[in-house]
C-alpha cells in the first residue's frame, strides 16, 4: 500500500461523514487561526511602535504644563501655563551632559491662504531646537535663520500635506501665503512624518518661529510674556532617559519654587515609554492568543485522538477484512495515521485562512501595517500535521494491533 | 492426484481461557490436492473455524506444521503470512464484508492494492474479476445498491483478484436464500472446474453435496473424510428450479 493509496483511503472515509469530520477539526481550526492572528498583530504592532517611535523622534520627554493644585482642586493637564522659553534654556544649559536639546513650543490652529485656496491647519511655534529634538528636516527649501526666530521673522515652513493641497505639486518655495491673516513668506517644506499614533497627520501642519506665532499669529492672551505651551527634551542616550527625566524634574521644580510636598505643576512623559507600553498590551494579546492556541490544539489533537478511537472500533471488522486480505499492521497504521493527518492538516488550512482573514480585520480596525509571515503560515500547517500524527499514532496502532480473527468477528 | 496444496502434520491448536486450556484441534493430519472442492463439515465447536484460521493464515498452530504450497508457514510472522494471504489466498465469508463506502470495482481492488500492484492496473483487472462473477455492469454500484447474491459475488470477485491457489469460503451461503445459495455453488463449481482449490466450511449437508470431497470434524479431529463420486451440479438443480417455478 503506497502512501498516495493511504491518502485515497483516508479522505474516502472521511468523507463518509462529513459533520463529524468537519466538528473534529474545529480545535485545530481555532488553533491554528489564533496563531497565524497572533504572529500577525505582534507582528503589526511591534512594526507600528517602533514606527511611530522613529516618527516621533526616539529618546524624546514631552513636558506640559499640569497638576496644578488651586484651593485643593487638582485642575487638569494645560489648565494653567507654567512653562517658559527661559525654562527650556536653562534644561539646555544646566543639563548640557545628557540634553541633546530642549524646544519650547506654542500651538494653535488656523487657517492658511494661498491665492484663492484656503486650508485649515495646526500651527507649531518653534525655535530651532524643535528639528533636533524631533529629528525633522526639511525636504525643500531652508530652515529658520537665528534672526528670524529670535525677531519674529515672517516666514513660515509648510508640512508636506499643507504643501500639496495648498500648491497641489507646484513649488511653494519663495511663495507668499498668509496664516490667520498675517502674510508670511513660505521658505520650505518639512519632510513627510506621517501618521500619530493615533491617526492624526503629522504632515498637515505649518511651522512658524516662535516668536511669530506668539506676537504676530496666535494672539492668545494666557500665553504672556514667554509663556509656552510645551518642552520637548531630546536627551543624548535611551539609556539616559530615567536619569533627564529625574533631573528635569528636579530643576524646573526649583526654578517653579515648589517646596517639598507641593505638587508638580507640569508633566514629563516618556513618549517611547507610551509607545513601549502600547506595545506591552499588544503584547499581552499576544499572548492571551497563544494561551488560547496552544489550548485549542492540545484540545484539537485530543479531539481527534477521541474521534480516531471510535473509528477504529466502528471499524473493527473492516481492519479485519483489509488483514485478511493482505494488510500487515504498518499499511494499517498507516492508513489511520493518514486520516487523522488529513483530519488536523485540514483543519488547519482552514485555520489559516480564518486566522489571516482576522488579522486583515484587525489590522484594518487597529491601522497597521499587515503583516504576512510565510515563515507562521507554514510552521502552522507543519504543526497541525504533527498533532495529527501525535494524537493519530496512538489509535493507529491499536488499529494495526488488532487480532484479524478477532477484528472479523466483531459485531 | 496432483499434488497436495495443503498439508498438516500433528497439527494443534489450544486456546488459554481463564486458567484452563480447550484443545481446540487434537493432533490434526489432513492433506488437500490442488483442485480439489472440499466442504469441512461438523457439530458447533468441533474445531471447523480454527482449522479454516489455520489453513487461511491467519493464525499460527500450537504445535505441528502447515504446508501452504509447499512452504511451512506455521511458524511465519505475521508481516509474512500477511503476504501468504494476499498473494495465495482469496476469503468468502457468510457476511461479505465488502465496504459499504467503496463501489463494487473498488471493494475488488483492495487485494490489489495491498499486493503493491499499481494504481493504472488495478481498475482493469477489477472489472475482468467482476465480469467473470457476472456483474460486468454494476462495477460503480455500492454493497447498498446490491441485493445479498450480488454481494456475495462481488466479494468471490475480491477474493479472485489477485489470482490465489486456494478459495477459503466460511458458509459463503448462510446468508442467502436457497436459489441464491445454489448460484453462488454453481459459481464456485465453475471457478472450480477452472482449477482453483475450493475449501468450503459449512453446517448445511445440502452444500456438501455440491463437494467432491466431505470432511467431518469433531472435538477438534477429523472423523471421517469421503469422497463424493457424483457430486450435485449446481447448474442442473438451477435448470431445475426454473423449470418448476415455470410450471
Ligand atoms: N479465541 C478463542 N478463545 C478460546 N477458545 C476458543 C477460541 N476460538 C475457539 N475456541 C474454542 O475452540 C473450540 C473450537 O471452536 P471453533 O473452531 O470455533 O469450532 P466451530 O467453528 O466448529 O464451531 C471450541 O471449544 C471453542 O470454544
Ligand atoms: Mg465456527
Amino acid at each position: 500500500m503506497t502512501y498516495m493509496d493511504s491518502l485515497i483511503s483516508a479522505l474516502q472515509s472521511l468523507k463518509v461523514n462529513v459533520l463529524r469530520s468537519a466538528l473534529t477539526t474545529l480545535g485545530i481550526v481555532i488553533g491554528v487561526g489564533a496563531v497565524i492572528a497572533m504572529v500577525a498583530i505582534g507582528a503589526g504592532a511591534e512594526s507600528r511602535v517602533s514606527e511611530l517611535i522613529k516618527s516621533l523622534g526616539s529618546n524624546l520627554l514631552m513636558v506640559t504644563p499640569g497638576s496644578v493644585t488651586q484651593g485643593g482642586v487638582r485642575l487638569g493637564t494645560g489648565t494653567r501655563f507654567t512653562l517658559t522659553e527661559d525654562d527650556a534654556e536653562a534644561l539646555q544649559r544646566e543639563l548640557s551632559t545628557i540634553v541633546l536639546a530642549a524646544a519650547p513650543t506654542v500651538r494653535g490652529a488656523g487657517q492658511v491662504v494661498s491665492g484663492n485656496v484656503n486650508w485649515a491647519t495646526s500651527i507649531q511655534g518653534v525655535t530651532l531646537e524643535f528639528f533636533d529634538a524631533r529629528e525633522w528636516d526639511v525636504e525643500i527649501g531652508r530652515l529658520f535663520s537665528q534672526e528670524e526666530v529670535a525677531g519674529a521673522g515672517k516666514v513660515v515652513l509648510l508640512g508636506a500635506t499643507v504643501a500639496e493641497n495648498l500648491f497641489s505639486g507646484g513649488d511653494p518655495v519663495g511663495q507668499m501665503v498668509r496664516l490667520q491673516n498675517v502674510p508670511l513668506e513660505v521658505i520650505g517644506v518639512l519632510a513627510r512624518k506621517g501618521e500619530t499614533g493615533n491617526g492624526g497627520d503629522q504632515d498637515d501642519t505649518v511651522v512658524i518661529p516662535l516668536s511669530t506665532a506668539k506676537k504676530r499669529v496666535l494672539g492668545d492672551r494666557q500665553l504672556r510674556g514667554n509663556l509656552v505651551h510645551a518642552i520637548a527634551i531630546k536627551v543624548s542616550d535611551a539609556s539616559l532617559m530615567e536619569e533627564a527625566e529625574r533631573d528635569s524634574r528636579d530643576l524646573l521644580r526649583q526654578r517653579h519654587r515648589l517646596r517639598g510636598t507641593q505638587t508638580d505643576d507640569f508633566t514629563i512623559r516618556n513618549l517611547s515609554q507610551i509607545m513601549e507600553t502600547r506595545a506591552e498590551s499588544s503584547r499581552v494579546m499576544t499572548l492571551l492568543l497563544a494561551a488560547v492556541a496552544g489550548v485549542s490544539l492540545i484540545v484539537g489533537g485530543i479531539g481527534i485522538m477521541n474521534i480516531m478511537l471510535v473509528t477504529v472500533t466502528e471499524r473493527t471488522r473492516e481492519i479485519g477484512l483489509r488483514m485478511a486480505i493482505g494488510a500487515r499492521g504498518r499499511d494499517i497504521l498507516t492508513q489511520f495515521v493518514m486520516e487523522a493527518v488529513m483530519l488536523s492538516l485540514i483543519g488547519g488550512i482552514i485555520g489559516v485562512t480564518l486566522g489571516l482573514g482576522g488579522s486583515i480585520l484587525i489590522a484594518e480596525i487597529a491601522n497597521w501595517p499587515m503583516l504576512i509571515q510565510p515563515q507562521a503560515i507554514v510552521i502552522a500547517v507543519a504543526f497541525s500535521a504533527f498533532i495529527g500524527v501525535f494524537f493519530g499514532f496512538y489509535p493507529a496502532r491499536r488499529a494495526a494491533k488488532l487480532d484479524p480473527i478477532e477484528a472479523l468477528r466483531y459485531e | 492426484m496432483s499434488a497436495p496444496l495443503i498439508q498438516t502434520e500433528s497439527l494443534t491448536k489450544d486456546y488459554h481461557v481463564g486458567g484452563g486450556v480447550v484443545h481446540a484441534l487434537t493432533p490434526l493430519d489432513l492433506t488437500i490436492a490442488q483442485g480439489e472442492f472440499t466442504a469441512v463439515m461438523g457439530p458447533s465447536g468441533s474445531g471447523k473455524s480454527t482449522f479454516m484460521n489455520l489453513v487461511g493464515c491467519l493464525d499460527s498452530p500450537t504445535s505441528g506444521r502447515l504446508l501452504f504450497d509447499g512452504e511451512d508457514v506455521s511458524r511465519l510472522p505475521t508481516d509474512a503470512l500477511a503476504d501468504v494471504r494476499n498473494r495465495k489466498i482469496g476469503f468468502v465469508f457468510q457476511s461479505f464484508n465488502l465496504l459499504a463506502r467503496l463501489t463494487a470495482e473498488e471493494n475488488v481492488e483492495l487485494p490489489l492494492m495491498y499486493g503493491r500492484v499499481p494504481r493504472g492496473e488495478r481498475r482493469a483487472k477489477a472489472v475482468k474479476m467482476l465480469g467473470l462473477v457476472g456483474l460486468a455492469e454494476r462495477g460503480h454500484h455500492r454493497p447498498t445498491q446490491l441485493s445479498g447474491g450480488q454481494q456475495q459475488r462481488v466479494a468471490i470477485a475480491r477474493a479472485l483478484v489477485n489470482d490465489p491457489l486456494l478459495l477459503l469460503a466460511d458458509e459463503p451461503t448462510g446468508a442467502l436464500d436457497s436459489r441464491t445459495g445454489v448460484e453462488i455453488m454453481a459459481l464456485f463449481q465453475r471457478l472450480n472446474d477452472e482449477g482453483i482449490t475450493i475449501l468450503i466450511v459449512t453446517h448445511d449437508p445440502e452444500v456438501a453435496e455440491y463437494a467432491h470431497r466431505v470432511v467431518r470434524m469433531r472435538d477438534g479431529h477429523v472423523i471421517s473424510d469421503s469422497r463424493n463420486a457424483a457430486p450435485l451440479r449446481a447448474a442442473d438443480v438451477l435448470a431445475r428450479m426454473t423449470a418448476q417455478a415455470a410450471e
